[in-house]
C-alpha cells in the first residue's frame, strides 16, 4: 500500500460498516442527566452547585485548582436534584450532579461567540480552551489546555484523526461532515502551541475523508499536510502515529513532547473551535452506538450525562439480548456493570455485544507461533510476559519491559492459543509497583 | 420516551480486547497437515499403496498415542488440534516407502511420547517430534531405515536403489571428473516432479512448493526460515561441493533429500522455532551450514534432520539473545 505507518500491528476486522454512513444525528433532550465530577485525566472537580439549584445549559458546575483538571458543565437545563457519588464509567462510582430537566434547554447567557479569535494571544487561546472543559476526546481525556502548554520546545502539531478502533465511525463522521471546522480548530491549535508543521493522519480505509481534506486544506490555502497512514491497528495510537507521520519514537516513560510533538484528536480540534469561535463549553459529544444486534446503529450528537441505556433505546434496542456493553472499541474499551452509566469527555462509542459474541474461549498453550511478537506496536515479547506472569514471575519479566505496554491488545487479538495475554501483562504491571 | 429500564441480565465485564481473531491452534495444524496431503498423494502414485498405508499407520498412532497420555497426565484430550495428526504424518514422510507399518507405528509412538509427552505437551517441547522419532529409527533399525525402493515407474526391480545424494556423494568422494547427468539416474526435472528414489514425503518438491506456497499465503509461515535455510544449502554446496570452489551441483542439492519438507515443513514448526524474525533467519542459516557440512563432509549422504535437531537445540538461546529493538531506543 505505500502509506505511512509503524512496525508491528495487525488487520482487525473492523466491522466499520455498520455505521460508516450513519449520518450524526442529535439525540432527544434527556429527561435527567448524571454529570461526574471526574471527566478527565487528573484531579477531581469541586462540585459548584447543590441539590435545588437551578442550573442553564452551559453553565459551569464544577471546577478545580490545578493544572491537571478540567471544569465540567451543565448539559441541560433544569433542577440540581442530587450532588453526590453516582455510577461512572470508569471509575465504577464517582462524585456526580444530577440535573433533572425542564424540558426548555435555556442556554447560559455567558456562552456568546468570541468575536475575531486572530487578535487573541497564546495565553488567551489556552485559558478558553480550558474554561471550556475541553479534553482529548479519543478515550484517553486527557486536558487538552495542559497539552497546548508543553515544557518542552515542540515543532510538530498532529491531528489524529485514524480511528483505528474497530466498530466506531464518530470521529469519521465529523471529519467528512464538518471538515471546515475540524479546521478551524486545528488553525487555533497550532497557534496555541505556537508550531509551524502540522500533519493530520487519516487511515486510508478512509478515502472521502481524505479527499474532503485535501480538498479543503488545498481550497482554503493552509497549512497543513494531510497525510493517508496505513489502515493497521493501533494505528491510531499516539506513539505509533507519531512514529508513522514524522518518524520519530518516543522513548520509554516519555511523552510525545519530548519528541517535539503535541498530538491532538480530530474530534478535540472541533471542540476547541466550538470553544472558542462560540464559547460552547464541552457539553455535548459524538457517540458511536453500535453492535451487530443493535437495531438501529448511529452516529449521536449526544449530551453528557445521558445513561447508555437510554441511547441503546433510542438506537431501537437489541435483537438479542446484550452479554456485553463496552464504553469505546472492542480492543481498549472499557466494558460496564451496567448500562446505567452516564456518557463521559471520552466516551467514544458504545458497543453492544450480543451472548453470542461473547468470547472467552479457553486459554491453550502458547505454541510460539510469533504471531504476538510480530505485531506488538511496542516491539515487545508478548508470549514471555504472558508466561512469566503465569508463572508468577513478575521479577523475571522486568527484562520484558512491562511498562512499555500501550495496553493495545493486538497481541491477546491474534492469538491463536486464546491466550489472555494482555491481562497477564496488566498484572505484571500491577505487581511491579 | 419509554424510560430505558436497566438491564437485570448480568453484563460480562472481561478486560479488553473484547474481540478475538478467528485464527486458532487447530485451524494453523490441520492446514498444515491439508497442505502436506498434495505430497502424499504423488508418492502414492510413485511408491504405491504402501506409501499410503505407512502413513495411514503413522497417523492413526500418533493421535492414539496422543490421546492415551492425555488420558495419563489428565490433561484435555488435544487430539482435535490436530498437531498429533501433522507429526505422525511429518514422521511418515520421513520413513522409506517400503518401511514395514510396525516401524511407522513405533515411530509414531515415540515421537509423540518421547518427542512431546514428555514436555507437557503441545507448547513444551524443545524438538520437533517427528524428527525425534524418524532419528530414534535411525539408531535403532538402520539398515531398514536406508533401504530405499527405487520408484517402479523406473521399471526397475531393485530393492536398494541409491538416493541421488548418495550418488552424488559417492562421485565426489571417489574424486571422479563426471557430471551430475552422468552419475544420476534422474535428471533434475524428475527430481522436482518426484520421479526418484528416497523417503515418502521427498518424492515431488513440486508437490511440497505447492503447500508450501498455500502456507505461506495463508501466513501461517513466514519466509525467513525456508529461505535462510535452502539458500545457505544452495551456497555451501556451490562453493564447496565439487572438485574446486564454486564447482558444486547445488541444484541436485537443493531439490534432492528431504531439503524442501525440512526447510518448509519441519523447520518451521513453531514450537520448536526462534520467534523473531532475526532469530529465524539465525536459525535458517544454522540449519543450512549443518545441512551442507553433514551431506559434503559427515559420515550420511543426507544432514536434513540432524541439522534441524541440532539447531533446535540451540532455539532457546536463540530466542534469548535475539529480540527485537525496543521501541523508543533505550537499553533492554
Ligand atoms: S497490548 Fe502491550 S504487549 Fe500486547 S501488543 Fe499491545 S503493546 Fe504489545
Ligand atoms: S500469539 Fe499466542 S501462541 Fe503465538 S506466540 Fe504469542 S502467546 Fe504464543
Amino acid at each position: 500500500m505505500g502509506n505511512k505507518t509503524f512496525v508491528g500491528g495487525w488487520h482487525v476486522w473492523s466491522h466499520k460498516e455498520l455505521t460508516r454512513d450513519a449520518a450524526i444525528v442529535a439525540a432527544p433532550l434527556p429527561p435527567r442527566v448524571v454529570i461526574p465530577l471526574a471527566q478527565h485525566a487528573g484531579i477531581v472537580c469541586r462540585p459548584l452547585v447543590k441539590a435545588g439549584d437551578t442550573v442553564l445549559t452551559g453553565q459551569k458546575i464544577g471546577d478545580a485548582e490545578g493544572l491537571i483538571t478540567a471544569p465540567v458543565h451543565a448539559s441541560i437545563s433544569g433542577k440540581v436534584t442530587v450532588v453526590g457519588d453516582a455510577l461512572h464509567p470508569v471509575l465504577g462510582s464517582a462524585p456526580a450532579v444530577t440535573i433533572e430537566s425542564d424540558g426548555a434547554d435555556r442556554q447560559d447567557p455567558a456562552i456568546t461567540p468570541a468575536g475575531d479569535p486572530r487578535g487573541l494571544s497564546r495565553n488567551e487561546l489556552v485559558s478558553r480552551i480550558r474554561a471550556a472543559g475541553i479534553v482529548g476526546l479519543g478515550g484517553a481525556a486527557f486536558p487538552t489546555h495542559v497539552k497546548l502548554s508543553p515544557q518542552k520546545p515542540v515543532d510538530v502539531l498532529i491531528i489524529n484523526g485514524v480511528e483505528c478502533e474497530p466498530y466506531l465511525t464518530c470521529d469519521y463522521r465529523l471529519l467528512v461532515e464538518r471538515p471546515d471546522e475540524i479546521l478551524d480548530g486545528i488553525g487555533l491549535l497550532q497557534r496555541a502551541v505556537g508550531v509551524e508543521k502540522v500533519y493530520i493522519g487519516i487511515e486510508d480505509d478512509k478515502p472521502l475523508a481524505i479527499r474532503t481534506f485535501q480538498k479543503r486544506v488545498s481550497a482554503l490555502k493552509l497549512p497543513f499536510s494531510v497525510v493517508p497512514v496505513e489502515v493497521k491497528y493501533p494505528q491510531g495510537a499516539e506513539k505509533q502515529l507519531i512514529k508513522a507521520l514524522v518518524d520519530r519514537e518516543v522513548p520509554p516513560g516519555k511523552l510525545p513532547f519530548d519528541v517535539g510533538v503535541v498530538v491532538s484528536n480530530a474530534g478535540t480540534a472541533l471542540a476547541a473551535a466550538e470553544a472558542v469561535f462560540q464559547g460552547k463549553p464541552l457539553y455535548e459529544r459524538t457517540v458511536t452506538v453500535t453492535g451487530t444486534t443493535v437495531r438501529e446503529p448511529k452516529n449521536i450528537r449526544v449530551r453528557l450525562g445521558t445513561s447508555f441505556a437510554e441511547l441503546i433505546a433510542w438506537c431501537g434496542g437489541t435483537t438479542a439480548p446484550a452479554g456485553k456493553i463496552v464504553m469505546g472499541g472492542p480492543m481498549m474499551g472499557l466494558a460496564q456493570f451496567s448500562d446505567a452509566v452516564p456518557v463521559v469527555k471520552g466516551t467514544s462509542g458504545i458497543l453492544v455485544l450480543s451472548t453470542a459474541e461473547l468470547v472467552l474461549p479457553p486459554e491453550q498453550p502458547c505454541i510460539r507461533c510469533a504471531r504476538c511478537v510480530d505485531a506488538c506496536p511496542m516491539q515487545l515479547l508478548p508470549y514471555a510476559m504472558s508466561l512469566c506472569a503465569q508463572m508468577k514471575q513478575a521479577e523475571r519479566a522486568r527484562v520484558y519491559n512491562p511498562s512499555d505496554c500501550i495496553e493495545c491488545g493486538v497481541c491477546t487479538y491474534v492469538c491463536p492459543s486464546k491466550r489472555r495475554i494482555l491481562e497477564h501483562i496488566r498484572l505484571l504491571k500491577v505487581g511491579a509497583k | 420516551m419509554s424510560q430505558a429500564q436497566s438491564n437485570t441480565v448480568v453484563l460480562s465485564v472481561s478486560s479488553s480486547p473484547h474481540v478475538r481473531s478467528s485464527e486458532s491452534t487447530a485451524r494453523i495444524m490441520w492446514s498444515v497437515f491439508v497442505c502436506l496431503i498434495p505430497s502424499g498423494i504423488v508418492s502414492w502414485n510413485v511408491f504405491g499403496i504402501s506409501a499410503a498405508a505407512i502413513m495411514l499407520t503413522a497417523v492413526g498412532t500418533a493421535a492414539l498415542t496422543e490421546a492415551l497420555f492425555c488420558r495419563l497426565q489428565s490433561r484435555p484430550l488435544t487430539v482435535g488440534d490436530g498437531s498429533a495428526c501433522l507429526t505422525g504424518l511429518l514422521l511418515a514422510y520421513n520413513l522409506p516407502a517400503q518401511a514395514p507399518l510396525w516401524l511407522a507405528a513405533l515411530g509414531a509412538a515415540v515421537a509423540i511420547i518421547f518427542g512431546k509427552a514428555v514436555f507437557g505437551g503441545l507448547g513444551g517441547n524443545i524438538f520437533n517430534p517427528a524428527l525425534v522419532g524418524r532419528v530414534f529409527l535411525m539408531a535403532s533399525f538402520p539398515s531398514l531405515m536406508t533401504r530405499w525402493p527405487a520408484p517402479p515407474m523406473f521399471g526397475l526391480d531393485a530393492v536398494t536403489a541409491p538416493t541421488p545424494l548418495a550418488i552424488l556423494k559417492d562421485s565426489v568422494q571417489q574424486t571422479q571428473i563426471i557430471t551430475a547427468a552422468e552419475i544420476i539416474p534422474y535428471t533434475l526435472w524428475d527430481l522436482f516432479l518426484g520421479r526418484r528414489g528416497g523417503c515418502i514425503g521427498e518424492a515431488s518438491v513440486a508437490a511440497l512448493l505447492a503447500g508450501a506456497a498455500v502456507l505461506l499465503w495463508r501466513g501461517s509461515i513466514s519466509w525467513h526460515i525456508p529461505a535462510s535455510f535452502i539458500g545457505t544449502v544452495a551456497v555451501v554446496s556451490w562453493c564447496f561441493g565439487g572438485q574446486g570452489l564454486f564447482t558444486g551441483n547445488w541444484p541436485v542439492h537443493v531439490l534432492a533429500g528431504g531439503l524442501t519438507l525440512g526447510a518448509f515443513f519441519m523447520a518451521t514448526d513453531y514450537v520448536t522455532a526462534p520467534l523473531t524474525k532475526k532469530g529465524k533467519c539465525i536459525f535458517g542459516v544454522g540449519c543450512g551450514l549443518i545441512t551442507a557440512i553433514i551431506r559434503l563432509w559427515g559420515g550420511y549422504p543426507e544432514g536434513v534432520s540432524y541439522a534441524i535437531l541440532l539447531m533446535n537445540a540451540a532455539v532457546p538461546l536463540i530466542d534469548r539473545y535475539v529480540v527485537p529493538r525496543r521501541f523508543g531506543g533505550g537499553g533492554r
